[in-house]
């Protein structure tokens, strides 16, 4: 019995590197999106910016759009803000899901960084972020003209993923509508 | 050419570290002086080569000479030399550089420093840092060469991330490192024992100083990141529970847990298996402190090397490593002798309370950063975890610590009693239970936590000063009390020392998150806005040029009662990579720090005003300072004879076991 206490370091060890044996085989960027081809829920929210409309699901169709959901307690849309800000210089119209966020909170990382959003929604409660299958802060939505989620990128969007995924992308989906 | 220099002796000092690996372990066991004696040779030489190689490198940089791949892409001739110079290790192949750089002068330093250690030990500690060593050299070889040639070579070169463009880059990895690379030498003498089958006070002398150096610096790194954090992301915070920030986290609870368990073992040969276990552990999670983020398992704004194939390394050199040291940690530990026994109410005790803390603490934290890894592997969900976990299960684990850390130093070692314990702490309780009171009539009964984090940190700082009291007082029939000063030794100064750094840090984070304030405020110059008892007035705003960066500079002068000071915020660009920082201006004071953060001009805010965020964080500056005093402790316990890295062991006191070296 002692003896199985001295073993048991090692054997957790075991079970934590295989774990992590197979976390390396996958490519933590892809999720697979229960909505994937499916029309987006339809939501309507107030912005958190004071004055300012929101925005609704029938907002974000007509053309393609990226909705990206982010926080400002959330230390990784902090990496992905200046690739937003120079994606909406370029014409790419984001929408910005605030989640389960204090709204002056979100202001202010606006105010202060830059704000590359079209509109803002303010998702206090995180409901909007349930019916979109949200597992973390930030995720962006690739929604297509007729409203339909078409990609769902997990985690920050940097340059490289801009330029190789979400790019092409949105052009192909221009050349559809 | 300097570049083919360090490749050369990187090279070099590979097939050294494998030779320092094999050949001591090898004459350690057959008791062989001239092969023991090897190994001295081989990890000066191995430390010295290493240098050289990390020389060579900075050299590139300082230049900075563009055809080195590395130095291409992190550096460019605008930067300033400094940061071209840190620039050396604010990348994934430098950093590893440095890592090796570190490891190898440690273990040069064990080699030449006359510590009276037993030469079987030092041959075995020597042999072991040597294969870490070359296992890291051969991570670095053969999948991060920092001295990769581009040929043709570029003109320019591109630019290190602003972010890191600042004096927290200088400090805060170097003393990062030299805490992870401080537990290998913790885990070498671990595995060394585990060999020897024999963990005694002798090799509790002998690895303390490394475990509290290695703290130390963990301990002030930690605190220049987050303070690095605090001014440079523009919004205040310091601590976001990222898992990089958790991988530095979980080596210092459980290195904080080896620093005291070691010392039962010094002083009574008791929790032998325990503090193996911790140092395996402390360098295990120091591993994976540095790699794993890197390596794609987990998504992190830390990780700018994310490599999977790097994954597969690094996964194989934590099997190598710490799987050899647990398969060691059971085949011999339970054969190794148990320690001797103690009395339910002692210090052994209340350190065994301390030690079951920190290391649940760990625990918490690691099961917070990996259980979305975990879960995800075995099909679940995809999901995130953050402060609110932390909130409800880390910090209750915390207050627990606090509340015994003022009894461990009032205890007796062996058996002791609640009486005598109780007659000891009562002073640091009333104090404790005052300053509570004190919190209720000003803040109200509802802020239950308030209340308690300020009644735990006085219980705290009220507890390190009465260990000074109350040893004084002991020695009163010694002659005078200045006589009694000078007859403490350091280590008992620096135990006090990092316990009020305790006690600070409780302080500054019951205020700073219970009482900060903020607002947002569209300001032209003469106007003011009030925030937290400060009246702030933006005087002037002004474009002004860097050296690599054009700027819109804003002055503000904050009136406090009667005392005014001058701030400056600024929003910078940096055209060769086009990103964008903010520069708070910060007014830092003993009572809290007023922050002042500009928006970009013509944002959101007609003509000519500026978008001004302020916040009011009380005591904030108590976050770092508490650990700063931890470290300063932690220094001072150093300079203590018995703690000296390289002190030649005191011949032994009448009645203390003996130290004699036991031939090899």
């Amino acid at each position: 019995m002692k003896r199985l206490i001295f073993i048991a370091p090692l054997v957790i060890l075991a079970a934590i590197i295989v774990a992590f044996a197979a976390g390396l085989q996958r490519d933590p960027a892809i999720l697979p999106s229960q909505l994937l081809d499916q029309p987006l829920p339809a939501f309507a929210l107030a912005s958190v910016e004071p004055g300012q409309a929101g925005f609704g699901s029938a907002t974000l169709r007509g053309r393609p759009v990226l909705l990206n959901v982010w926080a400002s307690w959330c230390a990784a849309c902090k990496v992905e803000h200046p690739e937003l800000l120079a994606m909406n210089a370029a014409g790419v119209p984001i929408f910005g899901l605030v989640w389960k966020d204090q709204a002056e909170a979100a202001v202010a990382v606006l105010t202060t960084s830059g704000n590359p959003y079209r509109a803002t929604a303010d998702d206090a409660d995180g409901r909007t972020g349930i019916n979109l299958g949200v597992t973390g802060a930030p995720e962006t939505f690739v929604v297509d003209a007729h409203g339909r989620v078409r990609y769902k990128q997990v985690g920050p969007i940097t340059r490289d993923v801009w330029l190789n995924t979400l790019s092409p992308l949105l052009t192909k989906l221009r050349a559809e509508a | 050419m300097s570049a083919e220099i360090g490749h050369f002796a990187l090279l070099l000092a590979f097939a050294i570290a494998i030779a320092q690996f094999v050949v001591p372990l090898v004459g350690a066991s057959r008791g062989d002086p001239a092969l023991m004696a090897f190994g001295r040779a081989a990890a000066g030489l191995h430390g010295g080569l290493i240098a050289l190689s990390f020389v060579c490198l900075m050299a590139a940089f300082a230049m900075p000479d563009f055809s080195v791949a590395l130095v291409a892409e992190h550096s460019h001739s605008t930067q300033p030399l400094i940061y071209r110079l840190g620039a050396t290790w604010g990348n994934h192949e430098g950093s590893m550089l440095l890592w090796v750089l570190i490891l190898a002068v440690f273990g040069a330093l064990i080699a030449v420093t006359e510590s009276g250690m037993r030469e079987t030990l030092r041959a075995r500690v020597l042999g072991i840092q040597g294969g870490i060593g070359a296992l890291f050299l051969a991570f670095i070889i053969f999948t991060s060469n920092p001295f990769h040639r581009l040929f043709p070579a570029p003109i320019e070169g591109s630019e290190l991330n602003p972010l890191l463009q600042d004096p927290g880059l200088i400090l805060h990895p170097p003393l990062l490192y030299v805490g992870y690379v401080g537990f290998s030498v913790a885990f070498a003498f671990a595995a060394a024992a585990l060999i020897e089958g024999r963990a005694d006070a002798h090799w509790a002398r002998a690895v303390r100083p490394w475990v509290l150096l290695a703290w130390t610096a963990l301990t002030a790194g930690i605190a220049a990141g987050s303070h690095w954090a605090y001014y440079t992301l523009g919004w205040g915070g310091w601590w976001f529970w990222d898992p990089v920030e958790n991988a530095s986290l979980m080596p210092w609870l459980v290195g904080t847990a080896l620093l005291h368990s070691v010392s039962v073992l010094e002083r009574r040969g008791a929790l032998i298996s325990w503090t193996l276990l911790l140092a395996i552990l402390a360098f295990t999670l120091s591993l994976i402190g540095t790699f794993l983020v890197r390596s794609g398992v987990l998504t992190s704004v830390h990780a700018f090397a994310v490599d999977p194939s790097r994954g597969i390394f690094i996964l194989g050199m934590v099997v190598g490593q710490t799987g050899v040291a647990f398969a060691l940690f059971a085949w011999r530990a339970p054969s190794m002798r148990s320690g001797a026994l103690f009395g339910a109410v002692s210090r052994e005790s209340g350190l065994v309370a301390n030690n079951i803390l920190l290391a649940s603490a760990a625990a918490t934290v690691f099961l917070g950063t990996f259980y979305p890894v975990l879960l995800d592997v075995t099909g679940g969900d995809k999901i995130s975890v953050g402060p609110p976990y932390y909130a409800l299960t880390f910090a209750p684990i915390m207050a627990a610590l606090l509340l015994v850390l003022s009894a461990g130093p009032m205890l007796q070692w062996r058996r002791d009693n609640w009486a005598h314990l109780w007659g000891r702490l009562r002073r640091p309780a009333l104090i404790g239970g005052a300053v509570a009171l004190v919190t209720v009539v000003i803040a109200g009964p509802a802020k239950l936590l308030v209340v308690a984090g300020f009644a735990l940190a006085a219980w705290v700082l009220a507890g390190a000063a009465a260990i000074l009291v109350h040893r004084w007082r002991l020695g009163s029939n010694e002659g005078s009390l200045v006589r009694r000063l000078r007859a403490t030794p350091p280590s008992i100064y620096g135990l006090v020392l990092a316990h009020i750094g305790v006690g600070v840090f409780a302080a500054g984070v019951t205020a700073a998150s219970a009482f900060s304030s903020d607002r947002v405020a569209t300001m032209r110059p003469g106007e003011q806005v009030v925030i937290g008892g400060v009246t702030a007035r933006l005087d002037t705003v002004a474009p002004m040029q860097g050296p690599n960066f054009t700027a819109v500079r804003a002055e503000f002068t904050l009136i406090n009662g009667i005392r005014a000071r001058v701030v400056a915020s600024e929003r910078r660009v940096y055209p060769v990579s086009g990103t964008r920082t903010t520069v708070a201006g910060i007014a830092e004071g003993v009572f809290g720090n007023t922050y002042v953060a500009i928006g970009d001009p013509g944002d959101g805010a007609p003509n000519g005003a500026l978008v001004v965020r302020l916040y009011d964080h009380p005591l904030v500056g108590w976050i770092w300072a508490g650990p700063l005093l931890m470290a300063l402790g932690g220094l001072m316990s150093l300079t203590d004879r018995r703690n000296r890295i390289g002190a030649p062991a005191r011949v032994a006191r009448p009645g203390a076991p003996a130290l004699v070296p036991v031939p090899a």
